[in-house]
């Protein structure tokens, strides 16, 4: 069947969707953007396609009417086994690489006690991987990276310290093949990852037994459709080049644009949060960009500058937002300057004040720089969607409501949970109107 | 399929000029020449501005002209202003004033190098034709401390009201009769001729009469030259210390040849690249430019086929597209008239009228400001001029920012991605207008 890519490269994150040939959303992926931008493209697009044949294995599974009850579970549990195959898959290609490290002088006296160290801990994490895809169980991130460094280090210190082995050489090994292994797509084919994990699930699931014929089928049948990528369309911010070829780039205010409209049609204004940059865009009836706003010369008040606080308050980023919420007394906060933010914030810390009133101040003051941003960019019409990471903060989503009933009036404010992919949803509905013909993107 | 690629490196290009550029880098070389020979020659200097630059005026008394704008421009361009810039910080002057004054102060604290190596000159006098530029005052505030030379103060009165009133004529003239002549005179030595400023004016008007066939060759489709990068170099002679020259007489009507010759053989612009390609995109552009990053700014506009038609900065040291020439039968009402109509002394509504009639008679795709960081003559009133302009044009407009000298101010990256998506937005635009038509 024919798919449409939308590639969103962030600064931190890269998201990309891909649409079926009525503009329905498939599938979605994200990664992190990592040093290298065409890997990250890569990845974020695998991702969307092994999220598209879960939709496609539920479409098809409902329609042989057997686990009714059971699909969410059993499409859960088929996930969690395919996650689990991925990462032993990446673990293997981690290993390999680490134990190619091993030579040199540096290793000269030790390169046994090291390649036995190096696979022990690799024993180690494999045979800890199942739990981290247990139902129910909370991983710190979803990317590799995360997941295997975190790991990693810890099994490494006890190792190092048995063995009497140098802890930073291992650590070293990683650093160095970890890099590598993020820049190449994982390896292996996609179908035979779907065949093991289903595998796994009909073998440890006996609730779904009965079925097992009829699923197998269905899942073989739908791995046998192929999800051909009929045209892609990147967008973002590659900083001096975003890895795609000129014809298949268009702007991420108009992808913004385009993707908000298609959430909901009677968007007039867009404002988009992300990591490094903040957009007021103005849209008209048919998701054409009217006019539009960004930080130019400065990223304060973005994203990045709620990362720096949790970093700086040791907390995660997704718990900021539920701890501000916990304030009926915001601290009053001007500067959105990220590295003034982080004196304010140790200054009255040490004052005493409640972390959570720091907090609700501080995310004031990011949504009082969008909304200065809003203004230069001709202010908010009905409807009014919010859109990027920050959209999925609450703290940050109250302040806005606030300043917004306080600017505009009584708006319809929008924000879709799947909201981070807005620019690449645009995108890819560019690249099914690119492939009707239409290069300008036009809807006509 | 082609699509996720590696980026690639370009390799280096040698600069394509024009005939006319060559021309007039030479006339430069020999006004610097000029002005660094002073010392030896006996030439007299007067400092003052491009806005209300009174050139005819001021080579009536045998006075070197000395732009100080220019100078920072001069700098900007060969990359020398972000260390001028850090050193007028380090004498004291706040990181929000005027980069071209800091470039001007640091580069009088590291010796006043001029372009040619040589040591520019003390001014011998500083002659301030105030035309809406409060910094300008405070600027030469700072250089008459340091120089503790004779200082002028022409007052050009706003047009707050968007015409010229002849008590506004008067009232200048006055201040040219009572302080400014006399006090050439006193500085100079030289008597002043009013049959010698007669002289020049006529040359004036032949020069400007070529600058605006120049300009508004642009209408044509290509245009034949743009009208913003490259329009500096144009408005060169004419703004800075050649107006009222034989030598400016000669380059304007050679550069409108060779202008006429591209619009005959139906030729686009020369760019640092060579010809530009297909014109895909014509704009108006309102504010200064970027000197620190002058070409990579440019070549963000050729690379996509967008070609400035218009621009209001290149009115700043003279409007004279709107029909006004220099009079050299009213000789002093004129430099009065001139003064006035300066694109700084006008008021919003005629900054707007005239942006929205460029972007109608140069039948341009819309409008796009560069805002800049540290001018608030230009700045101030931007997004409301951006607003206008496209509610009574219905073309679309967008904003970058950047700044005159201090390279500090030019993220490339933000810029390039602010311009490509205007031209998408054009695009967009036009598809939808073709698909209602």
């Amino acid at each position: 069947m024919k798919t449409f890519v939308g590639i969103d490269l962030g600064s931190t994150t890269t998201k990309a969707v891909l649409l079926d040939d009525n503009s329905n959303v498939i599938g979605r992926g994200i990664t992190n953007s990592r040093s290298n931008y065409a890997t990250a493209a890569r990845v974020a697009g695998q991702e969307a396609k092994v999220d598209g044949q879960f939709t496609l294995f539920r479409r098809a599974l409902r329609g042989t009417g057997k686990l009714t009850t059971q699909l969410d579970d059993f499409l859960g549990a088929l996930e969690r086994a395919f996650r689990l195959e991925q990462f032993v898959d990446q673990l293997a290609d981690l290993e390999q690489t680490c134990l190619g490290y091993i030579q040199g002088d540096r290793f000269k006296t030790m390169e046994a006690g090291i390649k036995d160290a190096v696979g022990e801990i690799f024993n180690r994490l494999r045979s800890e991987a199942p739990d981290l895809y247990a139902p129910g169980a909370k991983r710190k991130s979803d990317f590799f990276r995360d997941i295997a460094g975190s790991r990693y280090h810890i099994h490494a210190e006890e190792v190092a310290r048995a063995a009497t082995l140098p802890y930073d050489l291992l650590i070293n090994l990683y650093d160095k093949s970890i890099i590598e292994v993020e820049n190449r797509p994982p390896k292996g084919d996609l179908s035979d990852k779907f065949r093991r994990a289903l595998a796994r699930v009909l073998k440890t699931e006996p609730s779904i037994q009965s079925s097992a014929a009829v699923v197998q089928k269905t899942i073989e049948d739908t791995l046998a459709i192929d999800l051909e990528e009929t045209y892609l369309v990147g967008t973002g911010y590659g900083r001096v080049t975003l890895p795609f070829s000129k014809e298949h780039i268009r702007s991420e205010i108009l992808c913004h644009g385009l993707g908000a409209h298609m959430m909901y049609p009677n968007t007039r204004t867009v404002l988009d949060i992300g990591g490094q940059d903040t957009k007021g865009i103005q849209v008209d009836a048919s998701g054409i960009v009217e006019n539009f706003q960004m930080n130019d010369r400065c990223a304060a008040g973005c994203g990045r500058y709620l990362g720096y606080i949790a970093d700086e308050m040791n907390m995660g980023l997704h718990e900021l937002g539920p701890m501000a919420m916990k304030s009926d007394k915001p601290a009053r906060i001007n500067s959105t300057c990220t590295v003034f933010a982080g004196a304010e914030l140790r200054d009255r810390l040490s004052l005493g004040e409640k972390r959570e009133d720091i907090l609700a101040g501080l995310h004031r003051a990011i949504i009082l720089r969008a909304i200065s941003i809003i203004s230069r960019s001709g202010g908010v019409t009905n409807e009014f969607t919010f859109t990027g990471g920050v959209a999925k903060n609450e703290a940050a989503v109250r302040e806005l409501r606030k300043l917004i009933k306080e600017n505009y009036g009584d708006v319809v404010i929008n924000i879709d949970p799947e909201s981070i992919y807005t620019g690449a949803l645009g995108a890819a509905e560019f690249a099914r109107r690119a492939h009707l013909g239409q290069a300008d993107g036009s809807a006509q | 399929m082609t699509v996720i690629v590696a980026p690639k490196a370009a390799p280096a290009k040698s600069v394509a000029k024009d005939d006319s550029m060559l021309k007039q880098k030479e006339m430069m070389a020999a006004h610097f020449d000029r002005l660094t020979s002073s010392g030896e020659t006996g030439a007299k200097v007067c400092n003052t501005f491009v806005p209300g630059n009174l050139n005819e005026l001021i080579m009536c008394f045998d006075l070197l002209n000395n732009l100080p704008e220019v100078n920072a421009i001069q700098s900007g361009l060969r990359r020398q202003s972000g260390a001028y810039v850090l050193e007028a910080e380090k004498i004291g002057h706040s990181e929000d004033v005027c980069t071209y004054v800091k470039s001007d102060i640091g580069m009088m604290a590291k010796g006043n190098i001029g372009p040619n190596g040589k040591r520019m000159p003390d001014p011998n006098v500083l002659l301030l034709s105030y035309t809406g530029c409060f910094t300008f005052m405070k600027w030469f505030e700072l250089l008459r401390e340091q120089y503790k030379c004779e200082t002028i103060m022409l007052h050009t009165p706003y047009m707050g009201d968007g015409k010229i009133t002849p008590n506004m004529i008067q009232y200048m003239v006055k201040q040219l009769k009572e302080e400014v002549i006399p006090t050439l005179e006193r500085v100079s030595g030289v008597k002043f001729d009013i049959d010698r400023l007669r002289e020049y004016l006529k040359r004036s008007v032949k020069a400007e009469d070529d600058l605006v066939k120049v300009l508004q060759a642009a209408k044509t489709k290509p245009s034949p030259i743009d009208a913003y990068f490259g329009g500096i170099y144009y408005i060169g002679p004419m703004f800075g210390a050649f107006r009222g020259t034989e030598d400016a007489v000669e380059y304007y009507k050679f550069l409108r040849a060779e202008v006429e010759d591209r619009v005959a053989k139906g030729l686009g612009p020369v760019t640092p690249d060579g010809d530009m390609g297909k014109e895909k995109y014509r704009l108006v552009v309102e504010g200064p430019p970027n000197y620190t990053n002058f070409r990579q700014f440019w070549k963000m506009f050729y690379d996509e086929g967008a070609v400035v038609v218009a621009s209001s900065y290149t009115k700043v040291g003279g409007v004279y597209d709107l029909g006004f020439r220099h009079d050299p039968d009213n000789p002093l009402e004129t430099l009065a008239e001139y003064c006035l109509g300066v694109y700084t002394n006008r008021n919003l509504p005629q900054r707007i009228d005239m942006l929205a009639n460029y972007i109608d008679e140069y039948e341009a795709d819309g409008l796009l400001i560069n805002s800049i960081k540290s001018c608030n003559s230009f700045s101030a009133g931007q997004l409301l001029i951006m607003r206008e302009v496209e509610k009574r044009t219905g073309k679309p407009a967008a904003f970058v920012e950047s700044d005159l000298v201090d390279p500090r101010y030019f993220s490339a990256a933000n810029i390039k991605n602010r311009l490509e998506s205007y031209f998408q937005m054009i695009e967009q635009k036009r598809a939808g207008a073709s698909a209602a038509a």
